[in-house]
């Protein structure tokens, strides 16, 4: 479970996130959303400690991962995918896999795991990786994710600009890491996309936390989604 | 996998096999300059970890050559020790150096870390030049050829320091593809292609950049001691920025990023600058004119071009 208390934080001067609270529990899928500069990618960010929190805190089983150096989070056990996927494009698929597998000296065992999820990437193993479609780089991004076998994973916009059948793979693996306990918190716009993966909805207006409300409480027409999210 | 590594495996065998036979199959003018290519690749290769494949553009790799040259040439020609110990003493002086800059230089980047290792450098061309007592500043000084001998071996005699070359090339080339196919050489591509998302994977770059650094110092610092004793010249010009922009040159040629590529830039500019200049006095201009091919039409380099277009495989 992660556990998110009064985070603020931002870039410089500006902050951005304000007295943030927030928790994703094991099982269950988080959906973050809000307009454009509301703090979303933001809190992601800082929670993989990229952007200082200036006040909060930020626990994992019982470890504080807002005063950790960057690179120490994700030894914690939590994968990030972030928007536009960021994979190292010269390196091939596998290659890709096994650097996801060194973070927490993963092996054999988890690489087939991973792969099973994803068969298509076990086709492609020796290609690069910057020469996969769209889809198929999402999906190298969120196994290589998943090679940390992460207890919280974080996805900034994973279905943005996929075909339908593609968006359908990522939210059936989504729905598959529900089973095995992974918390999951998913920055998402789509409606659609949020109301058939969500447990539960946290809604930011401004850095704010504006509301958190149960996936099972709405529905399309539900008033927070024109409030906070403008659709 | 399996099957691309044993490819490229053969494909560099098969070089150092070429090497090999160019001692009986070449004229005699041939092997001492490819002696001393192989050793400027040794120092290109180094220069390739840290810039082709961690993306650390340095100008101050001349500092690391020039303190195993020192630390070597120093140690035969004035301190008396044994070559074997100056030999180590150079390879680890050029690591040692290359560690501590990097400590200081990596706390910076892009523009940054080339202005401070540029700085870094030059200091050390200053030192030497300051130290002229010791060191001989400019003028520099020569290596007797009774203290060029290692284990019985003379290694001012021209077949002896072909094959001594070619040996340090051989464990310096296979070394550097066992590193670039390995995890760790993995992680360093990562931190070129992406230093963010690599943390964001666990990775510390300050510590993969500090050991890539490190690992090209002693590159280089295994090509000065080398040039010291196989060619017996030790010279503050080897300090110079000439001999910063050297491999970054040869390795641009070449292809950055490959493993051969560093030697395969060493050679041809090298033959092209003594072709060239046996045809006119401006054979910097012929240089030019070459990098400027190359810039427009393979700006990856000969073997990143060779990659791009077909030989995926290559290291």
């Amino acid at each position: 479970m992660l556990e998110i208390s009064d985070l603020s934080g931002g870039y410089g001067a500006v902050e951005v996130l304000r007295g943030v609270t927030l928790t994703a529990r094991g099982g269950e899928v988080t959906c973050v959303m809000g307009r454009n500069g509301a703090g979303k990618t933001t809190m992601l960010r800082a929670i993989m400690g990229q952007v200082r929190a200036s006040a909060g805190t930020i626990r994992l089983k019982g470890t504080e991962l807002q005063s950790l150096p960057a690179h120490e989070v994700p030894r914690h056990g939590i994968g990030y995918v972030p928007q536009g996927r960021r994979l190292f494009s010269d390196l091939t698929v596998a290659e890709n896999i096994t650097i996801g597998l060194m973070t927490r000296n993963h092996g054999a065992a988890t690489r087939d795991k991973v792969l099973d999820l994803f068969p298509r990437l076990r086709e492609r193993l020796d290609q690069r990786a910057g020469t996969l479609s769209g889809g198929e780089q999402q999906m190298l991004a969120i196994a290589r994710a998943l090679c940390l076998e992460p207890a919280v994973l974080l996805l900034d916009e994973p279905t943005e600009g996929l075909q339908p059948s593609m968006i359908a793979a990522i939210r059936d693996t989504v729905m598959l890491l529900k089973t095995t306990g992974v918390a999951t918190i998913l920055v998402e716009q789509r409606v659609d996309a949020v109301l058939s993966m969500a447990d539960q909805v946290a809604f930011l207006q401004n850095g704010i936390l504006a509301e958190t409300c149960a996936a099972a409480a709405l529905t399309p027409a539900s008033p927070q989604f024109q409030t906070y999210v403008g659709v | 996998m399996t099957r691309f590594l044993d490819r490229s495996l053969i494909l560099h065998l098969a070089v150092i096999a070429a090497l090999f036979a160019a001692q009986y199959l070449l004229p005699s003018y041939h092997h001492t300059n490819i002696a001393r290519i192989m050793v400027l690749a040794v120092f290109a290769m180094g220069y390739n970890i840290a810039f082709g494949y961690t993306g650390l553009l340095s100008l101050g790799h001349a500092l690391f050559f020039a303190a195993g040259l020192y630390a070597t040439g120093l140690g035969v020609e004035q301190w008396g020790l044994p070559t074997g110990i100056a030999l180590i003493g150079g390879l680890a002086a050029g690591g040692a150096v290359a560690v501590a800059t990097g400590l200081l230089a990596l706390r910076t980047g892009g523009v940054s870390f080339m202005i401070v290792t540029l700085m870094f450098a030059q200091a050390g061309y200053l030192t030497i030049l300051y130290f002229g007592a010791v060191t001989r500043g400019d003028e520099g000084f020569v290596i007797s050829t009774a203290a060029r001998s290692l284990g019985g071996l003379v290694l001012s005699d021209s077949t002896t320091r072909y094959f001594m070359a070619l040996a340090l090339f051989a464990v310096a080339m296979l070394a550097k593809l066992a590193l670039v196919r390995s995890p760790t050489g993995r992680v360093l591509v990562a931190l070129r292609e992406n230093e963010e998302r690599s943390r964001m994977l666990g990775f510390d770059p300050f510590r993969y950049k500090l050991l890539a650094l490190g690992i090209s110092g002693l590159y280089a610092g295994a090509a000065g001691a080398a040039y010291a004793v196989l060619f017996g010249y030790v010279g503050a010009t080897f300090a110079s920025i000439q001999y910063s922009i050297l491999p970054l040159l040869y390795v641009l040629l070449g292809g950055a990023g490959t493993v051969l590529g560093p030697f395969l830039g060493a050679l041809v500019m090298f033959y092209l600058i003594d072709i060239s200049s046996g045809y006119t006095t401006a054979h910097l201009a012929v240089v030019g004119l070459a990098l400027l091919i190359l810039v427009l039409f393979a700006p990856k380099g000969i073997l990143g071009a060779l990659r791009e277009r077909g030989l995926k495989w290559l290291p």
